[in-house]
């Protein structure tokens, strides 16, 4: 039984993780979409205000994504987002970090084009093992109602 | 990337274009967002977006890809003229971004990115916030992608 639009209510959702990133991740994702030498090299990133080798925030965004599939969406009836509200880079991704994300759902509300559906307004709060805050995003996600599904 | 005081509001750079083949279009989705209408073109079809369609975040990865090579190009285009490129700082994040239309394979996106804010930072004097409006037209001129990122970018020192 997947999760639907009811399933979503305002407050706590779940943590979801963790998901291990090395520093050969933090390097391959970087050649391939965010060549810059902060995330390549850790000589260069030494003197950037990064203070050391870190991950693309791009590379973050593609995690959450990742870690929330494993996590929810995959279970969830899930009709994608249209978009990302915002996103924020709080600290930097390291190598041999344990990401974490933790999801509240802020508010939720019915299509108005699209009954069989409604937009859930999640925050997730990716998180290192030790705690600390690396990324905000706030992103509205599309979820089917019970109803919907039950006509499939 | 010039200094702070150098950016003006309305600045436009085109980035360049790319083509989203089915291959890379797996290969992201595989690593980062396997879901099936990103993995197997019959699910594709018969999703709403009727093909195999990129994840999001290809699509805006491809931005931070192409984006950087432009910044690196003209970069060296300084170092040719005998100027110092100024190297632009971290970003703190972005917002409103959209993914207004599918990118199926073989679809081309052409970015591009506008200066449309700037100011000062009062907490670090030695930097300036620069917003920009990126976006991603496809081969039809459709708007396919768009979001506003911010980046710090160095003040011209004071001598």
């Amino acid at each position: 039984m997947k999760l639907t639009f009811e399933d979503f209510q305002p407050g706590p959702f779940g943590t979801f993780g963790p998901h291990h990133v090395s520093r050969e991740d933090i390097i391959a994702f970087a050649t391939e979409y965010d060549p810059q030498p902060m995330h390549l090299d850790e000589e260069a990133a030494e003197r950037s205000l990064l203070k050391g080798l870190a991950g693309s925030g791009w590379h973050m965004c593609s995690l959450l994504m990742r870690i929330s599939w494993d996590g929810f969406i995959q279970r969830t009836a899930f009709s994608g987002a249209p978009g990302v509200d915002e996103v924020r880079w709080v600290s930097p991704l390291r190598p041999g970090d344990d990401l974490s994300v933790t999801v509240d759902v802020l508010e939720k509300h019915e299509s108005k084009s699209r009954p069989e559906l409604g937009f859930v307004t999640i925050k997730n709060d990716m998180r290192n093992a030790s705690g600390q805050t690396l990324m905000i995003a706030r992103i509205p996600i599309m979820v089917f109602k019970r109803a919907a599904l039950g006509a499939n | 990337m010039p200094y702070f005081e150098d950016v003006k509001i309305g600045h436009r750079r085109e980035l360049g274009s790319f083509t989203f083949t089915a291959d890379l279009i797996k290969k992201f989705a595989l690593q980062f967002d396997p879901q099936p209408f990103h993995l197997d073109e019959e699910a594709g079809r018969k999703s709403v977006f009727g093909g195999l369609a990129a994840s999001g975040w290809h699509v805006s990865a491809i931005y931070m890809k192409l984006a950087v090579a432009a910044i690196q190009g003209e970069a060296a285009e300084m170092i040719a003229r005998g100027e110092k490129p100024v190297a632009s700082g971290p970003s703190p994040g972005f917002r409103d971004l959209k993914w207004l239309k599918p990118v199926l394979a073989g679809d081309t996106l052409t970015y591009a990115s506008e200066v449309v804010e700037m100011r000062e930072l009062e907490s670090r004097p030695q930097w300036g916030i620069v917003n920009f409006h990126n976006t991603g037209i496809n081969q039809r001129g459709e708007p396919a992608f768009s979001f506003v990122a911010s980046v710090f970018i160095p003040r011209r020192p004071t001598t």
